[in-house]
């Protein structure tokens, strides 16, 4: 009955913000060019480091071409869904329009996560599986059942992690009011998302683990690609996750009892 | 009439500098948010990647340094408050006064750069906590000469922002123009990867644009690294002679065609 509800609720979001989105064309067209442009960019960085050398980190270049598939994906559904949305709560913040969100009948972070949907990151996330794919048949890995199981679980898992810290980061805002920039400093770490955490530092390594879990986001599930990953790590990844979206969860009902409107 | 305009532009900076000191923590953050350069530092020394090009970890370290330091007074973001002030119907009281109102984000610029400058020094600071041994003093001639092509790397992204913002009064939406005009500033500029590191086939078209003066030519310079200085100044004169009647002309063309929004 719950559920039901709510996939109502959610293709009537996906109406009204595709019908307003699809108002800007040109801006649309721009946006794709900008992605098939970012892609070419980072593969003209991965080929610039690999001119001289065979492997960064132990991963040889067709290696390394999976990990920016699934970042190219991980880019796209973060440009489509948690950007224009969690952008969105600086804004409602602000202005006291959160006041409006809470006293609709949803659960608030339903409502302010998925609201708004910016359709150019479609296009990043088909060529992140183009991409995907091309590497699949380039490392000439085998495709099973079991196989698909355990990429799909371990992405599901990088996006709710990824997910859930956008999130953290945004429901900051209820103290700070202008956590614009956290996001920033958010976005340019986890483009480290898109090399092999092996290629770092012990320290960087560490500190990209637990900190900020970008080795969860992308290299885990590169290596479940290459079959290279262990078990360990892919359990370690689902508890990561669950421990993830449970703090963000909870930070935002925390956070909740802090909002005081704007103004008062 | 050059005097008045430098009392103005006086007071515009000092406004705009208690203005943004307001921001502290916010610049704080951005500042933060540039510490890229440092992450490829990592994985090209990690990986001895740079003996191919024949420079050590210690030049490697100081180029990205540099390449932080030059970012961090260059970053221009005046497309963004433009289209804001634009859609808002903000420029009209802008338009009436007599000032192009071009001075008053210019103004913004560079009080946030004073702003940013001791967070910059922090980061640095923090750098050479890490990396003793790249420690380095350039001497105050080489110092100045970086600074002068830090600013005129400024200038010309500045005035690249200034063109993509005034077409705001034909699109309305110019950031994402902004956003696509990014991608290669960020790949070529040398932000990441220096540019004598290119392949050859990149190299042999790249120092005709401008990209490799916004970031490699600064960062070389102060980190010591070899460049050529004439041809570096060159360059970015000649792209800033380019580029102002550009802006010059297109400002007069679209505030022409401002019509303010719902008219």
């Amino acid at each position: 009955m719950k559920l039901k509800k709510y996939i109502k609720i959610y293709t009537l979001f996906l109406y009204t913000s595709l019908s307003s989105e699809l108002e800007y064309k040109t801006n649309l067209i721009i946006d794709f060019v900008t992605a098939i442009l970012s892609l070419i960019g980072s593969i003209f960085l991965l080929t610039i480091f690999f001119q001289n050398t065979d492997n960064i980190g132990g991963w040889n270049f067709q290696q390394a071409l999976i990990i920016q598939g699934i970042y190219t994906i991980l880019n796209g559904i973060t440009n489509t869904w948690f950007n224009p949305n969690l952008t969105e709560i600086v804004k409602h913040i602000r202005e006291g329009t959160l006041d409006f969100v809470l006293l609709k009948p949803v659960d608030s972070q339903f409502f302010i996560s998925l609201k708004k949907i910016a359709p150019s990151g479609f296009l990043e996330i088909i060529l992140g599986f183009a991409l995907l794919f091309y590497c699949i048949r380039i490392n000439q890995i085998n495709i099973n059942l079991a196989f698909l199981f355990l990429c799909l679980t371990t992405v599901i898992c990088s996006i709710l992690i990824l997910y859930s810290l956008w999130f953290l980061i945004s429901t900051t805002t209820i103290w700070f009011v202008k956590t614009w920039n956290a996001t920033e400093v958010l976005r340019s770490f986890l483009y480290i998302g898109r090399f092999p955490l092996n290629s770092f530092s012990f320290s960087l390594k560490i500190f990209f683990s637990i900190f900020i879990p970008i080795a969860f986001i992308t290299s885990i599930p590169s290596g479940v690609f290459l079959g290279l990953a262990k078990l360990w790590e892919i359990i370690l990844e689902i508890i990561v996750c669950g421990i993830f979206l449970i703090a963000s969860r909870r930070f935002w009902l925390f956070a909740l009892k802090y909002y005081t409107s704007a103004s008062s | 009439m050059s005097n008045l305009n430098i009392n103005k532009l006086t007071t515009l900076l000092k406004v705009q500098y208690s203005n943004m000191l307001e921001y502290r923590v916010e610049i704080a953050l951005w500042a933060i948010s540039g510490i890229i350069p440092f992450f490829m530092l990592n994985i090209w020394t990690n990986n001895n990647l740079n003996e191919s090009i024949n420079l050590s970890n210690i030049m490697l370290s100081r180029y990205f340094l540099s390449a932080f330091f030059v970012r961090q007074f260059s970053v221009v973001w005046v497309v963004f408050t433009f289209e804001e002030d634009a859609l808002l119907g903000r420029i009209s009281p802008y338009l009436i006064q007599p000032l192009n109102p071009f001075f008053r984000y210019f103004a913004q610029h560079i009080a946030e750069q004073f702003t940013r400058f001791p967070f910059a020094i922090i980061i640095a600071l923090i750098f050479f906590l890490f990396n003793p041994e790249s420690l380095w003093i350039p001497s105050l001639g080489i110092f100045l000469l970086s600074c002068i092509s830090t600013f005129l790397s400024f200038l010309i992204q500045f005035l690249i922002q200034s063109i993509i913002a005034c077409l705001c009064f034909w699109t309305e939406k110019a950031s994402s123009i902004e956003r696509l005009l990014f991608i290669p500033t960020l790949f070529l500029s040398g932000l990441l990867a220096p540019v004598i590191s290119f392949p050859e086939k990149v190299k042999s078209w790249i120092y005709i644009t401008p990209f490799p003066y916004l970031i490699d030519f600064p960062a070389n310079l102060l980190s010591g690294n070899k460049t050529n200085m004439i041809s570096g100044f060159l360059m970015q004169l000649i792209w800033i002679s380019i580029l102002f009647p550009v802006f010059k002309r297109i400002w007069n063309l679209g505030t022409k065609k401002y019509t303010a929004m719902g008219s």
